[in-house]
């Protein structure tokens, strides 16, 4: 099945300025179940570097990023850690 | 088996914070980071409104160096309660209003809040600190009073100094070699760019003048005026950001103009469209403007005037601006727009 037709969690970062959205992206997952998928929009372009490396140092999927008009999606699994 | 001892170190982004969780990691600690945002954290905020700055790297360092070192770092935003550190320092200011001791007291003391706590449960806490690196806070003087205010005494360790310090809990315990820490001191940058080569660091952050903008003059100087002219010592965030972004004007103590310097300032700007007046210049092509404080109508004529001045129709004699206030009906006005010699040096911020 793709990642497409699955359920996503969204949380909504559009305003804020790097770190806040990688902040409230780790104060989120915290409250989220393994193998959750998360959806993230932002409208700093600073999440397409900050997020992923985030998703790396705690081992968190990241599945895909990319800009969407004037925003920025980032779709990311919560994993064991 | 031994028991894994753990330590938090306060990463900044810097190469000090990098160094010193390295060396500790080096004796077989647990290390785990953890990062503050303050709201006047230079890395990433400006970087990310100015369009003329998008071709440069928009890494976070903290998280740079969590990778580097392969921890984890934990980001807490302490902006609220930070206030009171910037409006009420015990300790007082360096040389602007950056209250560098009684910051790193309340970041240390944050630390050891987080570190501590049952579920974390860390054993002490390291920084980068040097002794004389850092004119405010980073003194053979200050060091014991950073270690006694926060709370954590004799669990702080500084791997970067400590054998010009006195030995800690985790030295007399053994969970650290002393031998294998370090004396560095003073303003001197080739110890720790030497011990960075031996660790195989050749990339990291070397920020001038600090990561926090309330060590910037200009920035300083802003944040004053915001005081001066509310008659009162306060901030929210909102102000602290903006005081980040465009040119800032005030031709009288009840307002101020922020003009927006190129279009990610313009964009960003227009993210206050509800809570600020704005003025658009409708003619020709020009910056957004935010009016900050409580200005009568003539006041925003006066501030289409100067806002005009920074649009392409500056030299007209006649520019069309909207002045849009948060809750009314937007009107529009023809305007003068002023010359540049007839704007006061002494009304920019």
């Amino acid at each position: 099945m793709s990642n497409d037709a699955t359920s996503f969690e969204t949380l909504d970062t559009r305003g804020l300025l790097c770190p806040l959205p990688v902040i409230r992206t780790q104060d989120y997952v915290k409250t989220l179940k393994t193998g959750t998928l998360l959806e993230i929009s932002a409208s700093d372009p600073g999440v397409l570097h900050d997020i992923p490396a985030w998703c790396r140092v705690h081992g968190h999927e990241l599945i895909d990023s990319k800009q969407v008009g004037d925003d920025f999606l980032i779709r990311l699994r919560v994993c064991a850690n | 088996m031994s028991h894994q001892r753990k330590a938090v170190a306060l990463i900044s982004g810097g190469l000090d914070s990098l160094l010193a969780a390295r060396v500790i990691q080096n004796q077989n600690i647990h290390v785990e980071g953890i990062n503050f945002y303050t709201g006047f954290c230079v890395e990433g905020h400006t970087h990310a409104i100015r369009k003329k700055h998008q071709v440069k790297p928009k890494r976070n360092n903290a998280l740079w160096c969590a990778e580097q070192l392969g921890i984890k770092l934990h980001i807490i935003d302490i902006s609220e309660e930070y206030k009171d550190i910037v409006i009420n320092p015990t300790h007082g200011y360096g040389q602007h209003l950056n209250p560098c001791l009684d910051c790193k007291i309340f970041m240390v003391n944050q630390a050891k809040a987080w570190g501590f706590m049952d579920d974390n449960d860390f054993d002490f806490i390291i920084t980068g600190e040097v002794i004389g690196q850092r004119p405010k806070s980073q003194r053979k003087e200050t060091m014991p009073i950073i270690a006694r205010e926060s709370g954590v005494n004799d669990r702080l360790l500084r791997p970067l100094c400590a054998k010009n310090l006195p030995e800690t809990l985790p030295e007399r315990e053994g969970w650290v070699n002393r031998s294998e820490l370090f004396d560095f001191h003073g303003r001197n940058r080739k110890p720790q760019m030497a011990l960075a080569e031996k660790f195989g660091f050749t990339d990291y952050a070397q920020p001038a003048g600090g990561c926090c903008f309330l060590t910037d003059a200009n920035y300083s100087k802003k944040l004053s005026d915001l005081w001066e002219a509310r008659g009162e010592r306060k901030y929210e965030i909102d102000d602290i950001m903006l005081l980040k972004i465009g040119r800032h004007i005030r031709p009288a103590s009840n307002f101020k103009l922020i003009v927006g310097r190129e279009e990610g300032e313009n964009k960003y700007l227009e993210g206050y469209r509800k809570q600020f007046p704005q003025i658009r210049i409708k003619s020709h092509s020009g910056p957004l403007t935010l009016v900050d404080g409580a200005p009568a109508r003539e006041d925003l004529e006066l501030a289409g005037r100067i806002a005009a001045r920074f649009s392409q129709g500056r030299d007209a004699d006649s520019v069309t601006v909207e002045i849009c206030k948060p809750g009314a009906e937007p009107y529009e006005l023809d305007v003068n727009p002023m010359p540049a010699q007839d704007l006061p040096q002494a009304w920019y911020v």
